[in-house]
C-alpha cells in the first residue's frame, strides 16, 4: 500500500475520478496553473485541460452556484473553497439551493456536487484562516458533511464524496495537509460515508473527535496509558450523518464520554453527538459527558500565545482525559 | 398600415398559425392568472403572484426556445414561460392548490415556483437571484458537453442588484456560455420604484462590464421581444456567448396576493401602465392584420376558459401528498 501525505491523497484521488468520470471537474481559485494555494490540485491542469480544470473568477457564490447548476446537467464539479472561512458569500447557494432542491422537487432534481474546503487553525492563519464552520453547515438537512483525519480515509470518503448523487461538504484540515502520512489503499477504494471509525481500542474512556483534534486526541491517549487509563478513540469522520451505531456502541463500552473539537463549543457537533448519547444510552453512563473545545470567542487569534491559548493540544486533551477518567 | 404591420410577424418569418399561438399564450397566461386571483381571494389558495403585464415579455421570449430541448431557469411571475415551455394548465392548478401531482414539487413549495424535469424547467426557490448562478451552471455543463442547448433565466428589476446576478453574468460573460439572461423591468420591487433599485438608466446598462451585449426591448410588444431573444438565441448557439436583455414590463397588480400597492402606488399610474397592456396590443395587432376578429377571438375566450374549467376542476379534485411521505427525498433514496 502506498504511504502519502494527506494532501496528495486529495490530489491522487481526485485524479483518479477524473481519470474514471469525464463528468468530474474541478473549479475553484487559482485550482489551475498554480494547483490551488496549498497545492492540492498541482499538476491536475496538466493532466485535464483548463476545461476541467476551472480557475474560476474571484466569487464563492458562483463558485457553488454554476457548479449546482453543472450537477443538475449531470456534470459533478468539484468545487474548491480557497480557505473555508471564506464560504459565506457561497452560503445561500449552499443552504438555500444545494441542500434543498432535491426535497423541494420531490426528487426530480438534485445536485451530485462535492464542495471541498480547508478548514482549521494553528497555522499562524488569525481570525480569518483558521476557522472551522462545520456546525453552521451541519445544521442543515439535505447536506452531507466529511472530516477525515488520515490520508486513507481523505481518499475513501473523497472518492465516496464524487460518486455520492447529494451534495457533500467535504473539510481537509490544513494542518494535516502535510503533517499527516499514512497508508492509502491502492485501486477503488471507497469508504462509504456516514461511517465513524475507532481509531483506537480502550477499556476506561471513550473519546469522539474528528480533524486534526483527532491526532492530538491519540497522542493523548498515549500519554494517560503511561498512568493506566485506558482510551478509546473514535474518529467520527463523517459529521452529518452521524454513525449513531458506532457512537452508542463506543459510549456504552466504557460508560464514560468526552467529545473533542477545536472548533467552539456551543451548539457545535459535541452538543450533538451528547444529545444522542443521552437521548439513547443515557443509562449506560457512569459519568457526564464532557466536551473539550475552541472556546467562545468569535475566531482564533493571531499572535503566537494567543494562538496557542485557542488551540487545543495533546496536553490540554489529556488533562480533560484524566479528569473524566477520575470521574 | 395594415400591410406594414402584416409584415411584422412575417418577416421575423412566424406564420399566421404561430403567430396566433403566441397570442393564445399570452391569453391564457393572463385568464389563468385572473383565476388564481380569483381563487385567491375566495379563500381557496393561500397565494399568487402575477404576470399580468409581462405576458408579452415572457412568452415572446420562450417561443424563441426550443421546447424539450432548451433549458429555463425561471422566476415567480414566469407563468408565461412555463406554458410555452410545456407545462399544462393543469400541473399550474396543481401547484396553485398544491395538491398531489405537482410537478414543481409536489406540493411542497409554495405556487408558482416552478419546476419540470421533463421540460427542462430547473426547480426554483424564494431567494431572488439565485437561479442566475443555474443557469449559467447549465450552460457551461452544456459547452463542455458539446450540446447546442441554450440556457434562459429570468428576473425582476430590483433582483439584479443581488450578488449573484452580476457573479453569474460574469461567470457566463468569462466562459463566453449560452445563456440568456432575461430582466423583466416592471418598475417596482414590491414597493420600491425603479430610480430606488438603479443608478442607472437601464439594467442593460451593465451588461458591457460583463462583456456581453445589453438589450433593451419593449416588453409589451410581443414581436419586439421575440426577435431581441431570438437574435440572442442565435448568438448563443453560435458559440458567441451571453445577452442581458431587459424588457420594459409593467405589473398590472399589486406584488402578490399579499400586498396592496394602494399604500405606494398612484391609482393614475397603473391607469397610464394599462395603455401598455401587451395583451390588449397584440390584440389589436392581430385585428389589423385580421388574423382575429369578434369571432374568432369569441371562440378562442371560450376555448381557453374550458381549459381553465378543466384544469382547475382536475387539480381541485386531487387528493394533497399524503404527509406521510414528508420525510421522502432528503437524500436519494436506497
Ligand atoms: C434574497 C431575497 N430578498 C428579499 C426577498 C423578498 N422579495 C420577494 S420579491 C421581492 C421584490 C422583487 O422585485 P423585482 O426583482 O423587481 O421582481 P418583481 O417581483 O418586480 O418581478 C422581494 C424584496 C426575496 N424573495 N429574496
Ligand atoms: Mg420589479
Amino acid at each position: 500500500m502506498p504511504v502519502m501525505q494527506y494532501i496528495e491523497a486529495v490530489r491522487e484521488t481526485l485524479r483518479s475520478e477524473m481519470r474514471r468520470d469525464p463528468n468530474v471537474f474541478i473549479m475553484g481559485e487559482d485550482v489551475g496553473k498554480r494547483g490551488g494555494v496549498f497545492r492540492a490540485t498541482q499538476g491536475l491542469i496538466d493532466e485535464f485541460g483548463e476545461e476541467r480544470v476551472i480557475d474560476t473568477p474571484l466569487t464563492e457564490s458562483a463558485i457553488v452556484g454554476v457548479g449546482i447548476g453543472a450537477a443538475l446537467y449531470g456534470m459533478r464539479p468539484v468545487c474548491e473553497i480557497q480557505f473555508a472561512d471564506f464560504i459565506w458569500p457561497a452560503m445561500n447557494q449552499i443552504i438555500s439551493e444545494a441542500a434543498r432542491f432535491r426535497y423541494r422537487s420531490y426528487g426530480t432534481w438534485f445536485v451530485p456536487m462535492v464542495i471541498r474546503a480547508p478548514y482549521g487553525g494553528g497555522v499562524h492563519g488569525g481570525l480569518y484562516h483558521s476557522q472551522s464552520v462545520e456546525a453552521h453547515f451541519a445544521h442543515s438537512p439535505g447536506l452531507k458533511i466529511v472530516a477525515p483525519s488520515t490520508p486513507g480515509d481523505v481518499a475513501g470518503l473523497l472518492r465516496a464524496a464524487i460518486r455520492d448523487d447529494d451534495p457533500v461538504l467535504f473539510f481537509e484540515h490544513k494542518g494535516l495537509y502535510r503533517a499527516v502520512k499514512g497508508e492509502v489503499p491502492e485501486g477503488d477504494y471507497v469508504i462509504p460515508i456516514g461511517k465513524a471509525d475507532v481509531k483506537r481500542d480502550g477499556r476506561d474512556i471513550t473519546v469522539f473527535s474528528y480533524g486534526k483534534a483527532l491526532h492530538f486526541c491519540l497522542e493523548a491517549a498515549q500519554m494517560v496509558a503511561a498512568e493506566g487509563i485506558d482510551a478509546m478513540v473514535v474518529d467520527l469522520r463523517s459529521l452529518r450523518p452521524l454513525d449513531e451505531e458506532t457512537i452508542l456502541n463506543a459510549a456504552a463500552r466504557t460508560g464514560k464520554v468526552l467529545i473533542v473539537h477545536e472548533d467552539n463549543a456551543f451548539m457545535g457537533i459535541g452538543a450533538e453527538v451528547a444529545a444522542l448519547i443521552a437521548e439513547k444510552v443515557l443509562f449506560e453512563l457512569d459519568a457526564p459527558i464532557l466536551r473539550l473545545c475552541g472556546p467562545e470567542v468569535p475566531a482564533m487569534p493571531y499572535s503566537p500565545p494567543l494562538e496557542k491559548w485557542y488551540m487545543l493540544s495533546p496536553e490540554k486533551v489529556a488533562a480533560k482525559m484524566r479528569e473524566l477518567a477520575a470521574f | 398600415m395594415a400591410t406594414q404591420t402584416r409584415n411584422r410577424h412575417q418577416e421575423l418569418g412566424l406564420s399566421d398559425e404561430q403567430m396566433l399561438e403566441i397570442y393564445r399564450y399570452m391569453l391564457l397566461t393572463r385568464r389563468i392568472d385572473e383565476r388564481l386571483w380569483l381563487l385567491q381571494r375566495s379563500g381557496k389558495i393561500p397565494f399568487v403572484i402575477s404576470a399580468q403585464g409581462q405576458e408579452g415579455a415572457q412568452v415572446g421570449a420562450a417561443y424563441a426556445l426550443v421546447r424539450g430541448k432548451d433549458w429555463l431557469a425561471p422566476y415567480y411571475r414566469d407563468l408565461g414561460k412555463v406554458l410555452v415551455m410545456g407545462m399544462t394548465p393543469r400541473e399550474v392548478f396543481l401547484a396553485a392548490f398544491a395538491k398531489q401531482g405537482d410537478p414543481s414539487s409536489n406540493g411542497r413549495q409554495m405556487a408558482h415556483h416552478w419546476g419540470h424535469r421533463r421540460w427542462n424547467i430547473i426547480s426554483g426557490s424564494s431567494p431572488v437571484a439565485t437561479q442566475v448562478l443555474h443557469a449559467v451552471g447549465v450552460a457551461l455543463a452544456a459547452k463542455m458537453k458539446g450540446h447546442d442547448i441554450v440556457v434562459m433565466t429570468s428576473l425582476g428589476e430590483g433582483s439584479s442588484n443581488q450578488g449573484d446576478f452580476h457573479e453569474g453574468l460574469n461567470f457566463a460573460g468569462v466562459h463566453k456560455l449560452p445563456c440568456i439572461i432575461h430582466v423583466q423591468n416592471n418598475e417596482y420591487a414590491i414597493s420600491v420604484p425603479l430610480k430606488k433599485q438603479l443608478a442607472c438608466e437601464n439594467v442593460a446598462d451593465r451588461a458591457p462590464g460583463y462583456g456581453m451585449p445589453g438589450v433593451v426591448v419593449d416588453g409589451s410588444d410581443v414581436l419586439a421581444v421575440y426577435a431581441a431573444f431570438r437574435e440572442a438565441v442565435d448568438r448563443a448557439r453560435r458559440g458567441e456567448g451571453p445577452t442581458l436583455i431587459e424588457s420594459k414590463c409593467v405589473r398590472l397588480t399589486p406584488h402578490s396576493s399579499d400586498d396592496d400597492d394602494r399604500t405606494y402606488r398612484p391609482r393614475e399610474e397603473i391607469e397610464r401602465a394599462r395603455q401598455r397592456d401587451p395583451i390588449t396590443r397584440t390584440r389589436a395587432y392581430l385585428y389589423e392584420v385580421g388574423l382575429l376578429d369578434e369571432e374568432r377571438e369569441q371562440a378562442l375566450e371560450v376555448e381557453i376558459r374550458r381549459e381553465i374549467d378543466e384544469a382547475q376542476e382536475y387539480a381541485e379534485a386531487q387528493p394533497y401528498e399524503p404527509v406521510e411521505t414528508a420525510m421522502r427525498h432528503v437524500y436519494k433514496e436506497a
